[in-house]
């Protein structure tokens, strides 16, 4: 379960994977409906709680709804950017609980990150939350977002995350959807700087096996066969955005035409169990050729809904990641053409 | 031992053991079950082998080379801490 505590947030990135409509600070849920909420999912077997946002901690009930989850058994995890995190609120999610915290860094060094944050100061704020992580016997994972502005950093990146004691890297390419596809041709990385990336990874891996676990998760644009878009459509995941719509990806609300269920009106169970949004693209039997009858529908559940809707106009396409995909020519292109036209600051104001 | 952000219970819902880290679920066989309940940071491989071979009659060598499998998979997925 990702639960987006808030849609606020100090930083500005320009791939944050919330929607293009925020919801307001008055419309968050109370702490007793998070409560509610983190013992419903429970009770059908949820095993890990992800506090995300926006920036989880601009809550103040963020300590007692992580004390909430370790007591009713879930794994918790803290999504954060870490520029407020504070030595005493370091003691009091511990204290709470935590298990585990993931910063995110926009590159490895003030210069390239602020700007991309959107914030003055951040990564300096970044790096020192890092330690506090560390001081207080948590396990950390550097998030590294990775894209075409920031990619010539990524050695160094890999570096800060062994500096600050982290056990784990998340060496991510930007997912295009949200504000991301907003700025795609900002961001998209070119295919020889796709490259150079995985060498980088696999090396590290090497180096550092025992060290540091690198986690990498490569652009689809360059793909030829699909992830499993969270494992396929509400099968293991589910999120709960700050008003308390129960989405079976954070992404879902860019699909038309779906009613996503509120947990102020049922249960996280039943909407589970039931909801027409989670049932629409349930297992296999939604799908058309080429995906229907394909020897790996139960492996990748075709793919990504909203990025078959983004880049063909029918959610229910097989994702033009897949190479067997009609559209698959047409996405390789438009990555092609995006990555090595827009180069500067100047197209990057076009897009947005 | 398992490492600090690493947790090890049982899961009603499913009824299974599961080993928790971000983003990873697993769920250990019941002879990876028999070696994680044995773990305690204390015991060594080798002591861990002699109580599970003693405890299912089984030859010792094939217990400790599965003991040693199972946790070096794990070491390697940074899932375990010497
Ligand atoms: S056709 Fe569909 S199921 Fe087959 S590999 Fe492509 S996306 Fe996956
Ligand atoms: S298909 Fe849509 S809902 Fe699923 S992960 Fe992709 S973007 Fe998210």
């Amino acid at each position: 379960m990702l639960m987006e505590l808030t849609h606020r947030c100090p930083l500005k990135c320009p791939y944050c994977s919330n929607p293009l409509a925020l919801d307001r600070a008055r419309d968050e849920l109370d702490t007793a409906t998070w409560k509610r909420v983190i013992s419903e999912a429970a009770a059908i077997g949820t095993l890990q709680g992800h506090f995300s946002g926006g920036e989880p901690m601009v809550r103040d009930d963020l300590a007692e709804l992580v004390g909430h989850a370790r007591a009713e058994g879930l794994y918790t995890n803290l999504i954060t950017s870490a520029v407020l995190l504070t030595a005493s609120r370091m003691t009091e999610l511990a204290q709470a609980g935590l298990d585990h915290v993931q910063i995110s860094f926009q590159g490895a060094d003030a210069e390239v990150a602020d700007p991309i944050a959107g914030l003055r100061n951040a990564h300096a704020k970044k790096i020192a939350a890092a330690k506090l992580v560390r001081e207080a016997g948590l396990a950390l994972t550097v998030n590294a977002v990775v894209h075409r502005r920031n990619l010539h950093q990524l050695p160094a990146m890999i570096e800060l995350a062994v500096e600050a004691g982290a056990q784990r890297i998340e060496v991510a390419h930007v997912q295009y959807y949200g504000w991301a596809l907003k700025n795609r041709a900002a961001l998209i990385p070119t295919r020889a700087q796709l490259d150079e990336a995985t060498i980088i990874v696999e090396a590290a891996r090497t180096r550092l096996n025992g060290i540091l676990t690198i986690d990498y998760v490569v652009p689809d644009y360059y793909a030829s066969r699909p992830k499993a878009c969270m494992g396929g459509w509400a099968r293991r995941f589910f999120n709960i955005t700050p008003s308390g719509k129960m989405l079976p990806c954070h992404a879902a609300e860019t699909l038309p035409g779906l009613r996503f269920e509120r947990v102020t009106d049922r249960s996280v169970g039943e909407i589970w169990a039931d909801s027409p949004a989670f049932e629409v693209y349930r297992g296999t039997a939604w799908m058309a050729p080429p995906c229907q009858g394909c020897p790996r529908a139960e492996i990748d559940w075709g793919g990504c809904r909203c990025q078959a809707l983004a880049l063909t106009g029918d959610a229910a396409a097989t994702d033009p990641a897949c190479g067997l995909s009609p559209n698959h020519a047409l996405m390789a292109a438009l990555a092609v053409a995006e990555s090595t036209a827009a180069i500067d600051d100047f197209a990057y104001r076009m897009i947005s | 031992m398992l490492s600090r952000h690493v947790r090890f219970r049982f899961d009603e819902a499913r009824d299974c053991h599961v080993l928790l880290a971000p983003e990873r679920v697993i769920m250990p066989d019941p002879i990876a079950v028999a070696i994680l309940e044995r773990c305690d940071g204390v015991a060594s491989v080798g002591s861990i082998a002699d109580d599970l071979a003693a405890h299912y009659a089984a030859p010792r060598a094939a217990v400790l080379a599965d003991c040693l499998e199972m946790l070096n998979d794990l070491a390697a997925k940074g899932m375990i801490a010497s």
